[in-house]
């Protein structure tokens, strides 16, 4: 069954069509990519699909649930973390405060009880403790638990905000060009990263990508985007070799 | 990591029992001056006040430069609630239950004004802040209220307008304020309010709902993605700021005699001198406010046998002060110097 499914969405920015009649079936377990020119308006997909924006026309539908036009706080509890295009850390807390504000919505306790640090305070600040260093250690940061996260290395910094976003428990990770400004090293190791996640949490991954190396190394599927409009979607194969996604790349000869 | 938290914490509340283990025995002793007794409830006051506003500007992360008119609204409601009940109930019940309006007032006018005022960002809610800091002071300036045996009187002329029968009390008289609040307030409860508030937001920095207020702070668009209730959460840590400078203007009214909504006092002056302790105490460091606080406030009172040059070298001590904290290379400088020897440790500005 589709985890997600997107149907005939639209937004228009004054007069411009930023995204139109923007269509996309991810199953469950896919890692599926979506790449473009500059400016062809992928991430504002992403800002639709997480209520930063809200659709002129469309719906989104994740696990079967109507999310179309929800807030970006209520899309988030229903199933949806993302990564930022430029990195959006905690810049001021530590590694691990990131990755607890990422769990504070499953481990509960009330305002009350944390100002007073009685009742559940403890044993939930213990749980949560214990599931944040679980999630640090497969993103092999349980070292820096105490770092400031502004004080982290660029390609950490990364893995962290892909942390934070996996503790929130989300059904769908979307992942905003996760590899941009990573010498190829780091996107080799970031690739590891990906696929780790998948194995590990078996999630489904949407992400936009530049890098076509990372692209056709771990996408399924791909749907290319050109001026708001899918271009060609697909296997990841059958998309690259297209050749309108090749003129839209290269330009025309 | 929570170890290392608490501990600091608890040296926080060490160094306040400390202050308060000396002052206590200067005092026994003899070797306070009666003007120095006089100065110790006011330096509880401006430090509770510090410690809220400073869980408003570095923990929460928005610049509130109205935060004596919240100190001000708790000085007058607890203020008229002890000068009502001052014959009828004994001190110490009417004293806890003034501190309870007098909060709860303040927490009130928190939420209200923090409904529009939270949705503007840096220096627009900075300057509407202040507005409402004026506005609450020039409202209470033309309240009149008075009582007598038909019950409470209100009018926002003059006393005349009351109406009231020749044996009634005028309470609050416009701009000369409350006359007579029970002097309920000693150097030993303000300790125990200033422990209290920084009990509160401590503890409330180290827990789930701390984090991510201060997650709000760091980068607002990340926390509403990571689900993170925004403006409930930034709601919350205004309203507790106010309730806490709420309790600083319980002690306030309950120090003095005449309680007036003046300028020197719950204008914007004041309002910036407190965020002047903030700031040189660290941005977002608790401890930091309150020891800049004391020291801020002793400092020109005692500094009074100087007269002329008293402000001039005031001045020259928070410039130095604001040198010694911020100056990356004195910063730097100190770090070689003293090792691991731990300042007060301060964040990086956002």
């Amino acid at each position: 069954m589709a985890l997600l499914e997107v149907n005939k969405l639209s937004i228009s920015f004054g007069g411009l069509r930023a995204v139109g009649d923007f269509c996309i079936t991810i199953d469950k377990g896919e890692l599926y990519g979506l790449i473009g020119p500059n400016g062809a308006g992928k991430t504002t997909v992403f800002n639709l699909l997480t209520g930063v924006y809200k659709p002129d026309e469309g719906i989104i539908r994740l696990d079967g649930e109507d999310i179309t036009r929800k807030n970006t706080i209520d899309i988030n509890h229903a199933g949806i973390a993302r990564t930022f295009q430029n990195i959006r850390l905690f810049k001021n807390m530590s590694v691990i405060d990131n990755v607890k504000v990422g769990l504070s919505e499953r481990f509960r306790y009330s305002a009350l009880e944390g100002i007073l640090h009685l009742g559940n305070y403890r044993k939930v600040e213990k749980e949560m403790d214990d599931e944040a260093m679980r999630l640090l250690k497969v993103f092999d940061l349980d070292k820096e638990r105490d770092t400031l996260a502004a004080n982290l290395p660029y390609g950490k910094q990364r893995k962290l905000e892909i942390a934070r976003a996996m503790a929130t428990n989300p059904k769908l990770l979307l992942l905003d060009e996760p590899a941009a400004g990573m010498n190829p090293n780091e996107t080799k190791e970031l690739m590891e990263t990906i696929a780790l996640v998948r194995k590990e949490f078996d999630m489904t991954i949407l992400l936009i990508e530049h890098d076509m190396k990372l692209v056709s190394g771990i996408c399924e599927k791909l749907t290319v985007l050109n001026f708001g409009r899918v271009l060609c979607q697909g296997e990841t194969k059958e998309v690259l070799n297209d050749p309108e996604v090749i003129k839209a790349y290269l330009g025309d000869e | 990591m929570l170890n290392k938290k608490s501990k600091d914490n608890l040296i926080t509340y060490a160094i306040v029992i400390a202050a308060y283990a000396l002052f206590q025995i200067l005092a026994l002793t003899g070797n306070l001056s009666s003007h120095m007794k006089g100065l110790l409830v006011p330096m509880t006051y401006y430090a509770v006040i510090a410690v809220a506003l400073n869980l408003c500007v570095g923990i929460l992360g928005e610049l509130s430069i109205g935060h004596c008119g919240f100190m001000c609204i708790g000085a007058f409601t607890s203020a008229f609630f002890s000068k009502v009940t001052a014959g009828v109930l004994p001190t110490a019940p009417r004293f806890f239950l003034a501190f309870i309006i007098g909060i709860g007032f303040a927490a009130l006018f928190g939420f209200l004004i923090g409904i529009p005022v939270l949705r503007l960002k840096g220096d627009y809610l900075a300057i509407v802040t202040l507005a409402f800091g004026e506005i609450i002071k020039n409202v209470i300036n033309a309240f009149y209220i008075g009582v007598d045996k038909s019950g409470l009187h209100f009018s926002m002329k003059n006393s005349m307008e009351l109406g009231m029968e020749p044996d009634g009390n005028i309470i609050v008289n416009g701009a000369m304020g409350i006359t007579g609040t029970p002097h309920d307030a000693n150097f030993t409860v303000g300790i125990v309010v200033l422990l209290i508030s920084l009990f509160v937001v401590q503890n409330l920095v180290n827990s789930r709902d701390g984090r991510a207020i201060m997650a709000i702070r760091d980068n607002y668009i990340a926390a509403e993605s990571t689900g993170i209730n925004v403006t409930g959460y930034k709601m919350m840590a205004f309203t507790i700021s106010a309730a806490i400078a709420g309790a600083a203007g319980v002690l306030f009214s309950h120090n003095i005699t005449t309680l007036t909504a003046s300028s020197q006092y719950f204008g914007y002056n004041a309002s910036i001198m407190i965020l002047v302790y903030v700031v040189l105490g660290g941005i977002g460091n608790i401890r930091g406010s309150v020891i800049a606080a004391c020291i801020l406030y002793l400092l020109p009172e005692l500094l009074r046998g100087l007269n002329a040059y008293r402000m001039l070298i005031y001045s020259i001590i928070l410039i130095v002060m604001m040198i010694v904290n911020w100056s990356p290379k004195v910063i730097e400088w100190r770090k070689k110097t003293f090792g691991k020897v731990k300042l007060p440790g301060r964040k990086e500005a956002a």
